[in-house]
C-alpha cells in the first residue's frame, strides 16, 4: 500500500474523529448548560408541536432570514439546499449497493454543484459589496467561503473537465469504512478535494459552522411560550438562598 | 435640520436626524457614537446593591471568570457566542444603528465585542489563532468599548426576530452589564434605581405617605370629573386584585391618565382592588442589568405584598419590561401561584382584564368622546417580542388594538415593518432612559418617528397610544425634537378613561 493512501486514510480517520467527538462535545455542552428563564422570541408557539414546526421552518426554509434579507436568503438557501443534494449524491461513494433514492439524486446532484458555487459566490460578493457586511467580515469568514468554494470547484472540475478514477475512489472509501485501506488514485485535483474536505471536517467543531447544531439549542427558537403555565427553574437558580 | 440637545446637561449639541418618507439604511460611520456613554455609578450606589465600587487590580481576570460563570449558567449565551456566522441579517435592524450609522450598533458587531473575548479565553481557535477569528484579550480598551456600546442597546430583541439562529443581543448585553457590574463598573441610572426600589419600594423613590396623598388627590380629581366616588385604594387588605404598576403612573403625565383609566375600569366592573406601598413599582431594572438575583428579589416584593394583603389576583399596569418580567419570569422566579384564584391568568395584564370585561359586555363606552383623536398604536418591544397577552400567540398585538377600537372611532396602524414583532424600540428602553444619553435616545427614536410621520401625514394621526411607562416618558421627551407635540403620546387606558361609561353620579 502506498504511503499516500495510508496518509489519506489516516487523515480521514482523524478528521472524522475530530468532527464526531468535537461536535458531540459541543452538543453535550449545549444540552447541559441550563436555560434558567423562558426567553422565546414571541409570538412563539405554545405547544411542543408548534416548536417543532417553528424549527422545521427555520431549518428547511430559513424563515427568519427570509424576513431579514432577501438576497442573503436567496444565496444562503441556494447554497445550503445545493450542498444537501451534493452530499446526498456523494453517499454513493460509501454504499454498495447504492440506495435507490441516492441513484435518483445523481443527476440533479451534479448540477446542484453549480448552484452551490453560485450561492457561495453570491454570499462572498456581499462581503465586499455591502458596506455593513464588509465591516463585520473577518479573515475567518472569507476563509470559510474560500474553503467551501474550492471544494465545490475542485469537485466540479473532476466531474466535468478532468475525470478522476471514481471507481478507485469508491473502493478507497468503502475500504475506509471496513478499516481495510485500498489504493487511492494520485490525482492532484482529487487529493486537493479530499484534503479540503478533511480540513472542513476538522474546523467544524471549532468554528462558526457550529451554527448548524446551535440553532436547535437556541432558546429564542426552541422554547414554547408556556411561562404562565409552567415553571422553569434551573438547578443553580433553585439553589440560591431563599429570601 | 435643527440643532438641539442643549437642554441635557451632559450632552453636547447634536443634529436631530431628518425624517425620510421611506426608511434609508445609513452608510457605516465608524466611531460616530463612540462618545456616547452613560454616567458611572458611584461606589455608594454600587455598594447598596452588592457590587464592587470601582475597578480594582486584576479586574481583567475577574471579568473573564465571570464570563465563564455566565457561560455555564445561561445556555443562551453559550449557544449565541458560537452560532453567529456574520451573515449580516441583523445589521440593518437595530434602531440605534439606523439612527446613528455607528457600525458597532449593528447587533452582530455589538455581540462581537463580547465574542472576541469569548473566543480568546474559551475556544481553541481563539486561543491559538486569535487574529484569524478576531479574538481579543480583555483589556481596558475592550472594556471601554463594552461600556460605550453595551449601553447603546435597549435589549429590545428586534435583531433576534431576524436572526436565522434566533441570537438575541439582549442576552449578550445583559451578560456584558452583569460582568461589568461584577468588576465594579455599573451604570448610574439603572443601579441607583435598583437601590431605590429596595429602600423605598419604587423606582421614583416616592415614600408611602406621598403616595397615599397623591392617590387621595386623584380620587378628588376623578370625583370632580365624573361626580362619582372612584376609588384609588392603597394597602387595603382583602381586595380581590393587587394592581402592580410602574411608579410613573402615580406622578408623571401622561402616565397618570392611564392610572385613572384602570381605576375607572375596576369601578365600572365592580372589582375590588388595591395598590401596595411595598410593591408600588412594576418596573424591574434587574432585567436591564442581567442580574437574576436582583430580578428575583425585586419580584419577591410583589409576592410578599400579595400575601400580606390577601388578594386573589395579580394585575400588571401599562409597562413593557415589567410585563416581560411578570409574564415570562414571575412564575419561575416567585411562583407557583396556586394560592391565587385559578380562574384568572397569573399575572394578568391590565389590557387582558379590560379586554375580557369588554368581551363579557361588562364595560360600556361613549366612543365619540375620543373623536378628537386620530390614534395609532406603538407596540412596545418587551410586550411584542418577549411576552404575550391572551391565549393566542400574537394576542399582545390584537388585544390593545381591540381595546382602542372599542373606545375610539379613529384608528390607523403604522407600517407593518414597524409594528407587531417588527416594532421599533422607542429609543429609551433597557435602562437608557437617562438624560446623559439624550443624543442616543433622540437618534434611536428615528425609525419610530419616521413611521409616525407617515401616518400623521397620510391620516392626520394626532395620538400615539403605548402601554409602557418608558415609551411614554421617552416619547414625551423626544417627540419635540422631531417637530411633534409631546402630548401626542399617551396610554391605552387614557383612551379607556375618556370613553368609559360609569353610570349616573350619585
Amino acid at each position: 500500500m502506498s504511503a499516500l493512501s495510508l496518509a489519506y486514510a489516516a487523515l480521514f480517520y482523524i478528521a472524522t474523529a475530530i468532527l464526531v467527538i468535537g461536535v458531540g462535545a459541543k452538543i453535550r455542552r449545549y444540552s447541559t448548560v441550563p436555560a434558567p428563564l423562558k426567553i422565546p422570541t414571541t409570538p412563539a408557539p405554545t405547544t411542543t408541536t408548534g416548536v417543532v414546526l417553528r424549527l422545521t421552518r427555520e431549518v428547511v426554509f430559513f424563515e427568519s432570514l427570509f424576513k431579514a434579507a432577501k438576497w442573503t436568503w436567496l444565496f444562503g438557501w441556494l447554497f445550503h439546499a445545493a450542498l444537501l443534494l451534493v452530499l446526498l449524491r456523494h453517499l454513493r461513494y460509501f454504499q454498495q449497493p447504492v440506495w435507490t433514492p441516492i441513484v435518483w439524486v445523481q443527476a440533479v446532484g451534479t448540477y446542484a454543484g453549480f448552484a452551490m458555487a453560485l450561492g457561495l459566490a453570491g454570499l462572498w460578493a456581499r462581503r465586499f459589496l455591502v458596506d455593513r457586511v464588509r465591516y463585520i467580515s473577518t479573515p475567518s469568514d472569507h476563509l470559510h467561503l474560500a474553503l467551501l468554494l474550492a471544494i465545490g470547484l475542485s469537485g466540479l472540475t473532476m466531474r466535468f473537465v478532468a475525470h478522476t478514477d471514481v471507481v478507485a475512489v469508491k473502493a478507497f472509501m468503502l475500504g475506509l469504512m471496513r478499516f481495510d485501506v485500498q489504493p487511492l488514485p494520485a490525482d492532484p485535483l482529487l487529493l486537493l478535494h479530499l484534503t479540503l474536505v478533511a480540513l472542513l471536517m476538522i474546523v467544524f467543531p471549532i468554528s462558526k459552522l457550529m451554527h448548524a447544531p446551535g440553532l436547535f439549542f437556541s432558546p429564542g427558537r426552541n422554547q414554547a411560550d408556556t411561562s404562565r403555565e409552567q415553571r422553569h427553574v434551573a438547578a443553580w437558580a433553585a439553589a440560591l438562598p431563599k429570601k | 435640520v435643527t440643532v438641539k440637545g442643549t437642554d441635557a446637561m451632559a450632552t453636547a449639541a447634536f443634529k436631530t436626524p431628518t425624517l425620510n418618507r421611506y426608511p434609508v439604511i445609513p452608510l457605516v460611520a465608524e466611531g460616530s457614537m463612540a462618545h456616547s456613554k452613560p454616567f458611572v455609578a458611584s461606589p455608594i450606589i454600587q455598594a447598596r446593591i452588592g457590587f464592587p465600587g470601582e475597578l480594582e487590580d486584576g479586574w481583567e481576570r475577574r471579568a473573564v471568570n465571570k464570563m465563564g460563570e455566565l457561560l455555564g449558567k445561561y445556555r443562551s449565551l453559550q449557544v449565541y457566542m458560537d452560532s453567529c456566522v456574520h451573515c449580516g441579517a441583523c445589521s440593518d435592524k437595530c434602531h440605534y444603528f439606523l439612527g446613528t450609522g455607528d457600525p458597532k450598533n449593528m447587533p452582530v458587531a455589538r455581540q462581537d465585542l463580547m465574542r472576541g473575548v469569548y473566543r480568546r479565553y474559551f475556544t481553541f481557535a481563539g486561543k491559538h489563532f486569535p487574529k484569524l477569528v478576531g479574538a481579543t484579550d480583555m483589556t481596558k480598551e475592550v472594556l471601554d468599548d463594552w461600556w460605550t456600546y453595551y449601553n447603546q442597546c435597549s435589549e429590545c430583541r428586534r435583531c433576534s426576530v431576524f436572526c436565522p439562529y434566533g441570537i438575541d443581543t439582549a442576552e449578550v448585553t445583559m451578560a456584558a452589564r452583569e460582568i461589568m457590574d461584577s468588576v465594579g463598573l455599573g451604570q448610574k441610572y439603572s443601579n441607583e434605581i435598583i437601590g431605590k426600589v429596595h429602600r423605598i419600594g419604587n423606582n421614583l423613590g416616592i415614600p408611602g405617605p406621598a403616595l397615599k396623598d397623591t392617590l387621595l388627590g386623584l380620587e378628588e380629581d376623578t370625583l370632580e370629573e365624573t361626580g362619582l366616588n372612584v376609588r384609588f385604594p392603597l394597602d387595603e387588605p382583602g381586595a380581590q386584585v393587587l394592581l402592580v404598576t410602574p411608579s410613573a403612573d402615580f406622578f408623571s403625565e401622561p402616565h397618570v391618565e392611564s392610572l385613572i383609566g384602570y381605576a375607572k375600569v375596576f369601578h365600572a366592573a365592580g372589582i375590588s382592588w388595591t395598590l401596595s406601598t411595598k410593591a408600588s413599582e412594576a418596573g424591574n431594572f434587574g432585567l436591564f442589568i442581567g442580574n437574576y438575583e436582583q430580578m428575583r428579589t425585586i419580584s419577591l416584593r410583589v409576592k410578599e405584598a400579595a400575601i400580606e394583603l390577601g388578594v386573589r389576583r395579580l394585575v400588571v399596569g401599562e409597562c413593557g419590561h415589567a410585563w416581560r418580567v411578570a409574564y415570562s419570569f414571575w412564575n419561575t422566579l416567585i411562583g407557583p401561584f396556586d394560592w391565587l384564584d385559578p380562574n384568572y391568568p397569573v399575572p394578568q395584564h391590565i389590557c387582558e382584564m379590560t379586554y375580557d370585561l369588554i368581551q363579557q359586555g361588562a364595560l360600556k363606552f361613549d366612543k365619540e368622546k375620543n373623536d378628537d383623536r386620530i390614534i395609532t398604536f406603538h407596540d412596545s418591544c418587551n410586550v411584542a417580542r418577549a411576552s404575550r397577552m391572551g391565549k393566542m400567540p400574537g394576542g399582545q398585538f390584537v388585544i390593545p388594538r381591540e381595546i382602542i377600537k372599542a373606545v375610539a372611532n379613529h384608528f390607523h396602524d403604522m407600517s407593518p415593518q414597524t409594528t407587531g414583532e417588527a416594532t421599533f424600540c422607542c429609543g429609551g428602553g433597557g435602562g437608557l432612559l437617562t438624560d446623559d444619553l439624550m443624543e442616543l435616545r433622540v437618534k434611536g427614536a428615528l425609525p419610530r418617528m419616521e413611521a409616525l410621520k407617515n401616518v400623521v401625514d397620510d391620516h392626520g394621526v394626532n395620538f400615539m397610544a403605548a402601554i409602557c411607562a418608558i415609551c411614554k416618558a421617552q416619547f414625551s421627551k423626544v417627540l419635540p425634537y422631531y417637530g411633534f407635540d409631546m402630548s401626542m403620546v399617551g396610554g391605552v387606558h387614557q383612551l379607556v378613561s375618556k370613553a368609559i361609561r360609569l353610570g349616573e353620579p350619585h
